[in-house]
């Protein structure tokens, strides 16, 4: 009995859960309990902009699996390009009715003095927060385990207020502008998200022993707020530092809030470490209005060979649109459609050339339609 | 070595491992600035154990610093109206969460549940049924959702004696209030992901009340192509309820019927002690502890302290998630489930003998 039960005992104990003998819960869905109002289910519309480069690619990718959800939403379309000199009216127009907007990546030309439509398209509506979550998906393996970086940038001002001038041929002004104002509402709106999503720490990105002034009122309003959250961990790093911190030990970060420049860089690295600018979600919000869209590299438009083999990689899009259906209180479609792409990614099966696989981006959002449940 | 692997082997069998948790979830969520500004909450402690599960609620909302606070008022079952300031009350903050009323049997005293529901108009009770984990019931994969149309139907309260000894008791079914709530099941199946809708009733005895009701389903049923709808008479559905409840996805119900119903289904999945539900109508909603809520408990259960809160927990989460805070709701209903499945505190009808007060501290400190 003894040489009968040695094998089984060793087997049990390698078991990694005891659930292995009850029906195991697959740990990428819940069971909530949801008590909507009558008329929640009414469909809302959403202004959709599919953008240049692989934009359209993408935009398709996420209309299909709206479609094979039935999610209540439907798109209004508008085709805005890069080059145009501003954001058509119309389309302003339609993101301030609909009041939610998603988007692919408008492509802003080098130089040529052109603003950039997308800096447009938030300073226009106001949309002072950058949200970006970088996050290990499970089953892609990358050199960094443990990251849950949400990173909070402002949106309007700081480096990219576009004020540049050229003081005598040969000579260049571009102004930093930072201002209270804005400075504590991002703070604010950094802490907040801290608060309603259970997040332990809050981290302030800044260059303030250089730009003694300018960071140094951002940091004030940080302190100030920080004040109002007893319970949230407040830290400041510099940004040469924090960059370094990323790269080495990513886990000690939670939400990092930063002014402009800084947040565009961080917000990448952050990508970057955690799988790729391909599958980050992300969207900027104001007061008023959202606009959803690939997380970090929002301007990259991808490369002519990405267009042409249609390998543009869906998943950061429909992240993002899982976000705007739960923005717009539809809870159970967007865990419907994170779990079905999460799955997709833990097969591996079916992976753009981005994260190491050979699929193109139809054959990705087919293996997304067919997952859902 | 026999006699030693048995109890390893019963050791590693029975106990749960300690990396088996409940499971939490990661979602990225992006709210609009001034979604954390909180929000006023009627509360109505009510009768018999009322008080104590409502403050257990108060105890964790404060541990969990959510954005909500309450609006306190006494009413108690005997009185004849609910005060007018409390209706105000929640006109105002059009939510409202509150213990049991107890309704005085026969007297002409009209239940005041029924008046709050009819007042504000919640012509939907909803009650989830599920097993929950770590709970040991006689039924498996039960998980049910009992949506009840509350404002009519038998319990309209029109009662008059003809003569002497001889009563009516009028049961009024209307297609507006049919259609409603038929729209709200269909709806509600559609915006949580429900596969399957089941109508209730007795039509083949009252041809033209609950035949009524049916037609407005099934009208309904035909905007909702992707939702498999079917009927069961309401006897039939009692008995398959206890034999095979898996087959009940959601199910919608005249008054009296989803009252049966609900309390049938939190039966089998592990009593009326834990299942969430609540009221709801177009502009406001109530929560309460979801099936038997005009069960106030006995005299025994109230001095002893030992009711079970965590019904009302649970459709505290769910007001939560009404108030779209769906982070605190995750972390409630994570620490609840956490605590059902270490069954180290329990309640009396859960098979233990802990006190409410055991029952909260665990809950406080299993919140992350």
């Amino acid at each position: 009995m003894a040489r009968r039960a040695l094998p089984i005992l060793k087997q049990l104990s390698h078991r990694p859960t005891l659930g292995s003998f009850l029906p195991k819960p697959d740990p990428n869905t819940r069971s909530v309990t949801y008590m909507p109002r009558p008329g929640d289910g009414t469909p809302r519309c959403v202004t959709l902009i599919p953008g240049d480069g692989i934009g359209p690619l993408v935009t398709n990718a996420v209309e299909q699996v709206m479609e094979a959800m039935h999610a209540p939403v439907f798109f209004e379309r508008y085709d805005v390009h890069g080059d145009m000199s501003r954001v058509p009216p119309e389309v302003m127009d339609s993101i301030r009715k609909n009041k939610v907007c998603i988007k692919g990546g408008l492509k802003t030309p080098v130089g040529g003095g052109v603003s950039s439509l997308n800096m447009q398209l938030r300073k226009e509506l106001d949309l002072y927060a950058s949200l970006v979550n970088c996050f290990n998906l499970p089953g892609l393996p990358t050199r960094h385990e443990n990251v849950d970086i949400v990173v909070i940038r402002e949106n309007t001002e700081g480096e990219y207020a576009g004020l540049e001038h050229e003081v005598v041929p040969g000579v260049v002004e571009s102004l930093k502008v930072i201002t209270k104002f804005c400075s504590e509402r991002i703070a604010k709106y950094a802490f907040e998200y801290a608060y309603l999503n259970n997040r332990k720490k809050v981290t302030a990105v800044h260059k303030a022993n250089i730009m003694k002034l300018a960071d140094g009122l951002f940091l004030e309003s940080c302190r100030e707020v920080a004040t109002k959250y007893p319970s949230i961990k407040y830290n400041e790093i510099i940004v040469d530092n924090c960059c370094m911190q990323l790269v080495s030990k990513p886990e000690q970060f939670d939400v990092m809030v930063t002014p402009n420049l800084y947040g565009n860089l961080i917000a990448n690295t952050a990508a970057g470490i955690a799988g790729g600018t391909g599958v980050m979600p992300g969207g900027n919000v104001g007061a008023d209005h959202a606009v959803f869209e690939q997380g970090a590299s929002a301007g990259n438009v991808g490369s002519e060979k990405l267009w042409g083999q249609k390998t543009a990689n869906p998943v950061a899009l429909l992240l993002s649109s899982a976000m705007m259906l739960r923005h717009l209180q539809f809870p159970s479609f967007a865990d419907r459609l994170e779990t079905s792409v999460k799955r997709v990614i833990s097969d591996g099966k079916y992976r753009t050339k981005d994260l190491g696989g050979v699929s193109t981006t139809q054959e990705v959002v087919d293996a997304v339609i067919s997952n859902l449940d």
